[in-house]
């Protein structure tokens, strides 16, 4: 299955995602990255390389919040043994996305990063 | 210089910018508190203080410890300049396998910038790093290639250049990073991460310095043409919000 992985500089903002995401994608495989490991915000490339290659057998798709998050996560990307993009989607509209299409039999990093990427489009009022 | 020097040079490099830093560390923050989220002082601080532990523990080339260096910055400073400022280290440590030369030197400064401007999709005129760092490898790199000078004199010049770049950024309007979000707000205050490179230049400058016994006297006010910065007056023309 095409992990997916959930970056943000909270990481009870990052868990709280990966919480809503699971709510229509119960099967996917989430991971939750957040903050700098030392209780403050922002990102660290480490723990998200590590996430990265505990769902990579399938691939890997990154949602991000901020600026240094795609930073840190393509450092990461760069530095992890496993095949892994970054989404150019909103954080938890593309999360939901993604987890909706990971469930697919037939999903793959491209159509989940498609889905995730669709996000960008949706309209809230 | 023979490669025992060479590695003694770059630690001894590494202590003098993250005493910098530490000096620095409130001045960095308070720039930070005005257009961004107040942590590049501290951030800093605590990055090259680990970065320093770390090639004190280092055996090996110059490029190894520079390298080793990177690696600390990316693991502690968190937020943008990790990746920025460690992530390029790294990278371009790779230039400097042959040792330290004049060479190697304008290579591992282009490598660095190239991998900045990659990282960060930053370019001049945006009010970040890029605006002390792009000038200051363009004029090195004339400095030593099309001037002949020597390597010393030429990160005078360098410095020099990172100094009116920085100067640059306070007046023009955030393109890139958290600075971006205040819009027209951003006018008026100084890039903390463009102050932050030029530190490190101006250290760098300084053991340099010391490693080459004064041989060369530099004069970093000298006749350097700014010819990498665009017009402060005419950044802010693409119109308002």
């Amino acid at each position: 299955m095409v992990g997916i992985v959930v970056v943000s500089h909270s990481e009870r903002a990052a868990a709280g995602i990966r919480e809503i995401a699971r709510e229509v994608g119960g099967d996917a495989r989430i991971e939750a990255v957040g903050g700098t490991g030392d209780g403050r915000i922002g990102t660290t490339p480490g723990p998200i390389r590590e996430a990265i290659e505990a769902v990579a057998d399938d691939g890997v798709v990154v949602l991000v919040d901020l600026g240094s998050a795609v930073m840190n996560a393509e450092l990461a990307i760069e530095e992890a043994a496993a095949d892994a993009v970054v989404a150019d989607a909103p954080v938890l509209e593309g999360a939901l996305n993604a987890a909706v299409a990971a469930t697919a039999p037939s999903a793959t990093v491209e159509s989940v990063l498609e889905a995730a990427e669709d996000a960008r489009d949706v309209s809230k009022v | 210089m023979d490669q025992e020097t060479q590695t003694e040079a770059v630690r001894t490099a590494v202590e003098a910018i993250a005493d910098r830093l530490a000096d620095e560390k409130d001045h960095l923050t308070d720039l930070d508190s005005a257009i961004g989220d107040a942590d590049h002082g501290a951030n800093m601080d605590r990055g090259f203080r680990t970065a320093l532990e770390r090639v004190e523990e280092t055996d090996g080339d110059p490029a190894d410890l520079v390298k080793a260096a990177g690696v600390a910055l990316v693991s502690e400073v968190g937020g943008a300049s990790g990746p920025l400022y460690g992530g390029s280290l790294m990278k371009a440590s790779q230039e400097l396998e042959d040792g330290i030369t004049a060479d190697t030197t304008v290579a591992f400064a282009e490598r660095y910038l190239e991998t900045v401007e990659e990282r960060g999709k930053a370019s001049v005129g945006d009010k970040t790093m890029v605006d002390a760092l792009t000038p200051a490898v363009h004029t090195y790199r004339k400095s030593i290639e099309v001037d002949d000078r020597e390597p010393i004199d030429a990160l005078g010049k360098a410095v020099d250049a990172a100094r009116r770049g920085v100067e640059f950024t306070t007046p023009i309007r955030a393109k890139k990073g958290r600075a971006s979000y205040l819009g027209w707000r951003s006018v008026g205050h100084q890039d903390p991460g463009a102050t932050s490179t030029l530190y490190l230049l101006e250290e760098l400058l300084d053991v340099a310095t010391e490693y080459v016994d004064g041989e060369v006297a530099i004069d970093a006010a000298a006749d350097v043409e700014p010819d990498e910065l665009p017009d402060a007056e005419d950044a802010p023309a693409d119109g308002g919000e």
